[in-house]
């Protein structure tokens, strides 16, 4: 039998290096799917409030969590556990979101470096509440249905792929609600001029705290469509943080499309040096990259000098 | 007059380290030389966070490298214990001029996610050559290494007095800092870039002097950290310990020369007596961060000099 998953690719036969590199990319464009979600939340934060939010790999984890819990809750087929986690996960950590940036950030007046001080504190205690209530070890959760591809030369998770076209759907649904609502228009609005948005009568409060929710729901969405490829776990929020840092540092702080542009660049090229060389190599170009731009280049890689 | 009061204060403090070693049973013996060290590297973090403003979240790789310089020197190239320790010294304060001629080109939360990046890299840079490392299982330093001649630093005294002698110096060259120009100069950078500027200062100079020297501290730290607990580990290098050092001087008042310490002590031994009773001892980190920052940013030598005692340095 030939499984395309890359854990057990010592126990597979040598595939040529054609396909190999397909599923590399395969692999990657799923990275990259859950990478831009993760990252357009953060990114959001950043654009409208200018707040860097360290607390966002624990609102993913959050969120993966939450869908552990959801799915053990509702007894049937797994398709209806995952949609009740696909919907309670970032309504439940958008909650906390809210609740935190009302309590703690609001007080703090969206200090930049307090703010960051504020949510390292903030992470650490989600962690230690995931691990109080849910434990150390890592629980898988069910995919909501068993689909198998058999491309010409291995067969494919399907669910991956629905992944990837749900991911696109959501980051749709971000863009025309930034772009096309009311809503969206406030936000915009907001982000350019706090004090001038107040004078026309916009509750800036309400909407700092609900961008805030909207992004850790991004994060917890992020999370609860990769749980059932990886599993739940306390403290596995650390890299999709970092790499969200990185997405959005390369493609340009509060910049949108970069962070999609850069986003799909780092999940697809990680997919790809993880399998051929070592992810830690992997990861330590990209946290020197990720420093070298902002010294060099803070404006980002695609982003336009302002 | 004033200035009479600081040094008393200071060398008041020091000698009371030196006998309490006298009465201390064993367990907080070692717990006092533990927080001596670990104040010296919040210290350091002060000299670049309290004084000269500059918010750092990767002094871990500066605190690591005078660890591993130290570690590594002895255990890879057999080096004996002073140029090892050496070593840890330049290492730390080399790596923090490195890290400062290119992360000084930014400000404000570009500087903290450089600073957050490069620290993420050496802790990365030490698990990638884990061969020699270790990575997060670390590794024990021969105890034979550690020694100088007949003074051997696993021992109960000489720990002690390493620790003391290390926390003693580190504290008063950071009173005689706050009393020269440059400390001053830096206070100026903290408080007003442009203004130091137009007054002739370079801030980029002052900025990378006061960071390399904030690095010295934290190698000094890592390197006798090493000498004295004998072990070295990935979990130092990591963003944790990039934290422990900002919670300190929170707590203890940024900008106070006794205030690493007294924010040390204080952490330590809230942890400590904590996990007595609960594991969750990232509810008291936490915690602890979100209280200071919401309700206390000045900490307690702050609010202390802010209620009446001016003097104090």
């Amino acid at each position: 039998m030939r499984r395309p998953c890359i854990l057990d690719r010592g126990t597979q036969r040598p595939m040529d290096f054609g396909p190999f590199l397909l599923l590399a990319l395969m692999e990657g464009t799923v990275m990259a799917a859950v990478l831009a979600l993760t990252a357009v939340g953060l990114s959001l934060v950043f654009g409208v409030m200018r707040v860097v939010n360290v607390a966002h790999g624990a609102f993913f984890m959050l969120g993966a969590v939450v869908a552990w819990f959801v799915t053990q809750a509702i007894p049937g087929p797994p398709a209806l556990g995952f949609a009740a986690a696909l919907i309670l996960g970032p309504l439940i950590v958008g909650a906390i979101a809210a609740l935190s940036d009302t309590l703690i950030l609001k007080r703090l007046s969206y200090d930049p470096e307090a703010t960051i001080v504020a949510t390292i504190g903030l992470s650490y205690i989600l962690q230690q509440a995931a691990l109080t209530f849910y434990g150390p070890g890592a629980r898988p959760v069910p995919a909501p249905f068993d689909l198998r591809l058999q491309l010409l030369w291995f067969g494919y998770s399907g669910y991956k792929i629905a992944v990837v076209f749900a991911a696109i759907l959501i980051l749709l649904a971000v863009w025309v609600l930034m772009t096309r609502t009311r809503a969206g228009l406030i936000m915009r609005a907001t982000q350019l001029d706090r004090a001038t948005a107040r004078a026309f009568g916009i509750n800036v409060d309400r909407v700092y705290a609900g961008v805030f929710a909207l992004g850790a729901a991004l994060a917890a969405v992020a999370a609860v469509l990769i749980v059932p490829i990886r599993q739940a776990h306390y403290l596995m929020g650390e890299d999709p943080l970092l790499l969200s840092f990185i997405v959005v540092i390369i493609g340009g702080l509060g910049s949108l499309r970069g962070t999609l542009v850069a986003a799909l660049i780092i999940g697809l090229s990680d997919g790809v040096i993880s399998m051929f060389f070592s992810p830690t190599l992997a990861k330590i170009f990209a946290t020197l990259l990720v420093a070298m731009v902002l010294v060099f280049r803070p404006q980002g890689l695609f982003g336009a000098r302002t | 007059m004033t200035r009479a009061r600081g040094v008393v204060l200071h060398l008041g403090v020091i000698a009371l380290l030196f006998f309490l070693q006298f009465v201390l049973p064993p367990y907080h013996h070692t717990n006092i030389a533990r927080i001596m060290v670990l104040a010296v590297f919040a210290m350091g973090y002060n000299i670049a966070f309290g004084y000269t403003g500059l918010l750092s979240l990767g002094h871990a790789l500066f605190f690591a490298a005078g660890l591993y310089a130290t570690g590594l020197g002895v255990d890879l190239f057999g080096l004996s214990a002073t140029p090892a320790l050496v070593a840890g010294l330049l290492a730390g304060a080399g790596l923090a001029a490195a890290t400062g001629v290119l992360a000084l080109r930014t400000g404000g939360v570009s500087f903290m996610i450089v600073t957050l990046m490069f620290a993420q890299t050496g802790y990365l840079t030490i698990l990638y050559f884990g061969r020699y490392t270790r990575g997060d299982e670390g590794f024990v330093i021969a105890r034979t290494a550690r020694a100088i001649g007949s003074f051997d630093f696993s021992a109960p005294t000489p720990r002690y007095f390493t620790a003391l002698a290390l926390f003693a110096a580190a504290l008063l060259i950071n009173l005689a800092l706050t009393r020269s120009a440059l400390g001053r100069s830096m206070i100026g950078m903290r408080e007003n870039e442009e203004r130091s500027r137009m007054l002739g200062y370079n801030p980029f100079r002052v900025k990378l002097i006061a960071l390399t020297l904030s690095g010295l501290y934290a190698g000094a730290a890592g390197a006798v950290y090493a000498m004295l607990f004998g072990y070295v580990g990935a979990s130092f290098a990591s963003v944790q310990y990039s934290i422990l050092p900002l919670l300190y001087v929170l707590l203890g008042g940024a900008g106070t020369v006794l205030g690493p310490f007294v924010g040390a002590l204080l952490m330590f031994y809230l942890i400590d007596i904590a996990s007595a009773y609960t594991s969750a001892h990232l509810f008291v980190l936490g915690g602890a961060l979100l209280v200071l920052v919401l309700f206390a940013p000045e900490g307690i030598l702050g609010a202390i000099r802010a209620r009446g005692a001016k003097w104090l340095p």
